[in-house]
């Protein structure tokens, strides 16, 4: 998987209440309505600024707060195709993991808002092409790459009935 | 090489001898969710061809964060809970029996060695009863429903050592703040912490569920404890169950050992918009404030009815300020009636809610004005976190809470403890 789009940046500790305000969470399962309150808080005109393919990319912590897998759903359905942090916080690295929306570590501070970038998923690895700079990434473990090449954990679960990691 | 906690557990629930940082597929003693997240996870379930669950006897919903429903839209997801509760045969709570974290210690399903997830990020909570358990998303959550286990890395952890005796006046939920403004907010992120020492032996189980609950704001996976007599005591009076406590061994491997002295604690705060935005509540005191709210999975047990009840006792809440009080339980508002707790609130100035979230998660039951400010007894002040993202929200014990409302500014509660 290769996604191509420009940067979106926030700082650290971006939480799932600037994610996705509970106020809107608790109304409906429509993500698609959800996703127009995506970083509201942070950015009211964030939804309408993204063009589809763009990346959010973030400091430290994103993610932290609550377990709302609504957080990496209504970001997912705001087109965005990947989150890059220098680190996430746990429950929602998986929750995007789980529901096929790709989370990057990286060091971060080699890129800024507006930047354009390539990510190459399978080989692990950003080109900043603004900056003409190639930026690592800190690798998945090898559970959470079988989950995201079935296509999250329900796939997972339809194919194999349950937890397969051999 | 010893073990810690988390490493015990984690291995008695996998079959495999663990250490910090394996990755182990593990068997779950509970599961829970509530009203913002089992929706998701029903229809997760549904995608992964769920039919029945592991074991009905070990999953409960709680509907708690909006409840009583107060749109539609929440109705109908409360009603695709009762269906799915009455098809599979799990427990539901239902509006006014109270907030999860709250019911299932209650329920006596939760103790020392369990394993239990909740899609919620405060499940942290039963790390009181030196059980792991802790929040996922709602796919997890659909996971273990189906298979009755989750996959876990094994949690490097990090050990708080709390000396010394809490001041008067001083409280659990100071301790916590104090500790995460030390640590912030991604100070135990992928880690567990165990919280050890005199400090937190001397709580009360309600002041441990508090300092628990709050492990999620420093990114802990857990935050667990020592199981002690007060530990068993509790437990008897909620289930003839029986646990066996599971301790650190001396020679345990800890990322980090970090050691407080709480004697000369001052009460704490936590500033806008962080929960590690943290202060002495002398930084700040004498702030207007126009709502106070006692309660949540944090702090809305009787033993924080009971403190609040003691200042406001005889007095009126400032006529500027709306005091709100959500019990944590029925079985809590049940047990501060019978004391004359609720009586002590409402006649000073409180509207007593349903039991539940209140309006800890900004969907009703008190949501402020643009420009107002809210001290409450939560664990989130994160800027719209009650449902206005033009309105401020600080931190505190209930004491502190309680003596705000009295005052209608920032106060510190030892003045009315003299």
């Amino acid at each position: 998987m290769r996604f191509h789009g420009k940067v979106h940046k926030f700082g650290n500790d971006v939480n799932t209440d600037y994610i996705i305000s509970g106020k809107y969470k608790f109304k409906t399962l429509d993500m698609n309505e959800l996703a127009k309150h995506v970083m509201e808080d942070l950015d009211p005109d964030f939804y309408s600024k993204v063009t589809p393919g763009d990346f959010i990319v973030a400091g430290s912590n994103f993610g932290c707060g609550s377990s709302r897998e609504q957080a990496p759903l209504a970001i997912k359905y705001a087109n965005i195709s990947a989150v890059l942090a220098k680190s996430f916080a746990r429950i929602f690295y998986r929750n995007a993991i789980n529901t096929g929306l790709p989370v990057l570590e990286c060091d971060t501070d080699l890129i800024d808002a507006g930047d354009v970038l390539d990510v190459d998923l399978a080989n692990g690895f950003i080109i900043n092409r603004t900056k003409d700079i190639r930026i690592a990434v800190k690798p998945l473990p090898q559970v959470m790459i079988k989950i995201l090449n079935d296509g999250g954990l329900a796939p997972h679960f339809r194919k194999y009935g349950g937890f397969n990691f051999d | 090489m010893g073990k810690t906690i988390i490493e015990k557990i984690l291995s008695s629930h996998s079959g495999q001898d663990c250490r910090a940082n394996d990755i182990v597929v593990a068997q779950v003693d509970f599961v829970m969710g509530q009203d913002g997240t089992s929706p998701l996870a029903i229809r997760a379930f549904e995608n992964m061809n769920g039919k029945e669950l592991f074991d009905p006897d070990k999953v409960a919903l709680v509907i708690d964060h909006s409840a009583p429903s107060p749109l539609e839209g929440v109705s109908a997801l409360h009603k695709i809970m009762r269906q799915f509760a009455r098809e599979k045969g799990c427990r539901l709570y239902d509006i006014g029996d109270g907030v999860c974290h709250q019911l299932i210690p209650e329920s006596g399903q939760v103790g020392p060695g369990s394993l239990v997830i909740g899609a919620d990020s405060h499940t942290c909570t039963y790390g009181a009863l030196n059980a792991f358990s802790t929040g996922v998303g709602s796919t997890d959550l659909a996971g273990a429903l189906i298979s009755g286990k989750m996959w876990f890395k094994v949690p490097e952890t990090v050990k708080f050592v709390c000396n010394g005796v809490l001041p008067a006046g001083v409280y659990a939920k100071d301790l916590i703040l104090y500790l995460i403004g030390q640590v912030t907010a991604d100070g135990c992120t992928y880690m567990a912490a165990e919280y050890t020492g005199e400090a937190i032996s001397a709580l009360s189980m309600e002041g441990r569920f508090t300092v628990a609950n709050m492990a999620i704001e420093m990114g802990a996976k857990a935050g667990l404890m020592e199981a002690d007599e007060k530990t068993f005591a509790w437990l008897r009076a909620c289930t003839d169950r029986e646990f066996t406590a599971v301790a650190a061994d001396p020679d345990a491997a800890y990322h980090k050992v970090l050691q407080f002295d709480v004697s000369a604690l001052e009460p704490q705060v936590a500033k806008p918009h962080r929960v590690d935005n943290v202060s002495p509540l002398s930084e700040v005191q004498g702030t207007t404030i126009h709502q106070a709210f006692i309660g949540t999975c944090t702090n809305g047990r009787l033993e924080d009815l009971r403190i609040a009840a003691s200042i406001l006792e005889g007095k009126k809440v400032h006529p500027d300020v709306r005091l709100i009080v959500a019990p944590a339980s029925r079985k809590v508002y049940l047990d501060a009636m019978a004391e004359g707790v609720i009586q002590r609130l409402v006649a000073a100035g409180a509207a007593v809610v349903t039991p539940g979230c209140g309006p800890c998660v900004g969907t009703h039951n008190g949501v402020p004005s643009d420009g107002e400010t809210v001290i409450s007894t939560a664990n989130r002040n994160f800027k719209g976190r009650m449902g206005n993202s033009n309105a401020e929200i600080y931190l505190a014990s209930p004491a502190t809470v309680a003596a705000s409302a009295l005052t209608g500014v920032i106060t510190d509660p030892r003045e009315f403890l003299k």
